[in-house]
């Protein structure tokens, strides 16, 4: 019988967790580095490179550097901004885009097949593609708001928040989760006489949490990481999201190494814990992006 | 009837309206406006109307010329050497300043020459600093696509196994792609600092010292490779779980079968694994092709195109016509040129790696 002896099994076991844990070293250390260099001073900072201390949180530990960097930068608006356009987009886009999957899925219209093929034809279109052809529309485009109307979207919310708010790959999703219904429960619904409205709001939209929090997740993190697109648009510091304002420290001369590890770990641990507590949905909602193809 | 039921113009042009009107107006009326704008002067904000030029834009973008240099040469036909031998040649701008005998050379700039006998071939493009962007651009591609897919692969099959507490490696492997690549960025440009930087002082710890320090994003030679590094580091998460969910879509009973047949483990990767996964292995090379070509935040943030242009990418040239320089013109020219690259090598992928039937 070809059975392995206990030893031999033991010592496998204990090299596949040798190799797992050591490839783990490698993604965690340098985010412990960036979270443990915030808290010490830059002379400290420097000279720990050259020990294991660079990964302790040992000598002199304070939260002065973020102190510091709250006196530097308008920190907290760049986060509440960053919420704010955010939140607004997830929001609009779990909205705009199951609506629109949902009828793609169960009306049938006239030009549906059509429009249809050609929203999917977009997800060949990287942004980067069309963000300059973008920035002069949004310095054109008009705008009825609180001042009347105006020409001109630079430098507002709007810019940052409309032009993501529908795009291809989450209407796909939508779509693809809503074929799998069952499409009896809504024409049974129909029968009885309930509009379609009802229907998406009662029947369909209470079914579809995984694929909501799937669309929202990768919307989230979308927007939350934009940086080409609010670096071209938004000069005015009081709407600038948090990767933008990451400018106020590294346009220095002598860039204060210690604040913007502070800063990086500001705007990035909420991230973490918000992805470390949802890690399994999180983690298929990406893989639910591979799904295409 | 189910079609009676579900018939709804009305309806459905109004819960479908408003994402097809954002989407044509924000995705698709910009991605045509580029091909429209690259065959005109666009300005970002000009007082002048503005123009159709056809092509002009590409080839200020894309020109190239070959051209060969002959010595100067005295009276009685001698080659003019200077005092240490080397032969003296005319100056290049003679000819691509402002000499109507050569028209296709006018504001042309040398790129790089070699020594052909007696003379000196010269190859001259409109734009040097973009034919390098484009060139870097395609290096990055090449380098970074197979070598992350094969990475992410690696990690799948270590991620695949039966093991207690799994799941929480894999949580680990994954972390850095919810990191912004900004904040990425920029943690890693202290990391690579030169001296006394995290990575020389690990290196040097690695090799007890051994190891010379190094300027990584300073040195022409390596910035780009730290770059890719970097990148790979970021981004191999997000593929290992692409190339995951396609190992679970291969049924077990293949791998008893395989079992049965005492096949060896590397046989079983070969005729089970591998076959199981052609299908996520074409999404995953077009995927990491995308985002390669998409590179702009990292060379903004650690080298801003430098040292020497040997970090200049398309996007980054892109953004600095169509924003720093207000061409739009320009900056579409790129984008157009960027997509149609694109495009192309999705399809060349998706031809090479099609179902053989």
């Amino acid at each position: 019988m070809a059975s392995i002896s206990p030893d031999n099994h033991g010592l496998r076991l204990v090299t596949r967790y040798a190799v797992l844990t050591l490839v783990a070293v490698i993604f965690v250390f340098p985010l412990l580095f960036m979270v443990m260099s915030s808290l010490k001073p830059d002379t400290q900072l420097l000279n720990d490179t050259s020990s294991l201390r660079a990964f302790l949180p040992v000598g002199d530990i304070s939260l002065d550097n973020y102190a510091a960097a709250f006196e530097r930068a308008p920190i907290g608006a760049f986060v509440l901004n960053s919420v704010l356009i955010t939140g607004a987009t997830v929001l609009l886009t779990l909205l705009v885009c199951s609506l629109a999957a949902f009828s793609f899925v169960f009306l049938d219209w006239s030009g549906k097949a059509v429009i249809f093929s050609i929203l999917l034809a977009t997800l060949i279109i990287p942004y980067e593609t069309i963000f300059i052809p973008l920035l002069l529309m949004a310095s054109q485009l008009p705008w009825i708001g609180g001042d009347g109307f105006e020409i001109g979207w630079l430098n507002t919310y709007r810019v940052q928040i409309i032009p993501f708010i529908a795009d291809g790959l989450t209407i796909f999703l939508f779509v693809q989760f809503f074929r799998d219904l069952p499409r009896e429960l809504i024409e049974a619904s129909r029968v009885e006489g309930a509009s379609w409205w009802l229907i998406y709001r009662r029947i369909v939209m209470p079914l579809s949490g995984p694929v909501i929090a799937t669309a929202a997740i990768l919307k989230f993190l979308f927007m939350y990481n934009q940086y080409l697109w609010p670096l071209m648009v938004v000069q005015d510091e009081s709407i600038r999201p948090v990767m933008v304002g990451l400018g106020y420290f590294t346009d220095q001369l002598n860039v204060p190494w210690g604040e913007v590890m502070a800063y990086l770990t500001l705007i990035t641990v909420p991230v973490l814990a918000f992805y470390l507590s949802l890690q399994r949905v999180f983690i298929s909602s990406v893989a639910s992006t591979g799904v295409k193809g | 009837m189910a079609s009676k039921l579900t018939r709804a113009n009305r309806a459905g042009w109004l819960m479908a309206g408003p994402g097809v009107l954002l989407m044509a107006t924000f995705i698709i009326l910009p991605f045509f406006l580029a091909f429209a704008f690259s065959l005109t002067n666009q300005r970002l904000a000009s007082p002048n109307p503005t123009e159709y030029v056809g092509f002009s834009n590409y080839s200020d973008l894309l020109g190239l010329a070959v051209f060969r240099l002959e010595p100067e040469r005295d009276d009685a036909g001698e080659v003019l050497r200077d005092d240490d031998g080397v032969i003296e040649y005319p100056r290049l701008r003679n000819f691509t300043r402002n000499n109507d005998a050569y028209p296709h050379l006018d504001g042309k700039r040398e790129w790089f020459s070699w020594q052909s006998g007696e003379n000196r071939m010269v190859v001259l493009a409109s734009d040097v600093v973009f034919i390098r962007a484009l060139l870097n651009t395609f290096l990055f591609v090449i380098v970074v696509a197979p070598l992350q897919a094969a990475c992410a692969l690696g990690l799948a099959l270590l991620i695949n196994q039966k093991l207690r507490g799994i799941s929480f490696y894999r949580a680990v492997y994954f972390m850095p792609v919810v990191v912004s690549i900004v904040v990425v960025s920029l943690l890693w440009k202290f990391i690579y600092s030169p001296g006394d930087g995290l990575l020389n002082n690990v290196l040097g710890f690695l090799t007890f010292g051994l190891f010379q320090p190094h300027d990584w994003l300073g040195d022409p030679g390596t910035a780009l490779g730290s770059i890719m590094a970097m990148s790979i580091w970021q981004g191999v998460g997000f593929h290992m779980v692409i190339w995951l969910s396609g190992l679970q879509t291969i049924s077990p009973t293949l791998y008893e079968a395989a079992e049965i047949e005492g096949a060896s483990k590397r046989q079983t990767f070969r005729y089970v694994t591998w076959p199981g996964l052609r299908n996520t292995a074409v999404l995953i090379l077009i995927v990491i092709t995308m985002q390669a070509f998409a590179l702009f935040a990292q060379v903004d943030v650690m080298t801003g195109g430098g040292p020497l242009d040997s970090t200049q990418v398309l996007v980054f040239q892109a953004v600095e016509r169509g924003y720093g320089r207000q061409d739009i013109s320009g900056g579409s020219a790129i984008s157009v040129i960027l997509f149609v690259v694109v495009l192309c090598i999705s399809l060349i992928q998706r031809y090479l790696t099609r179902e053989k039937t």
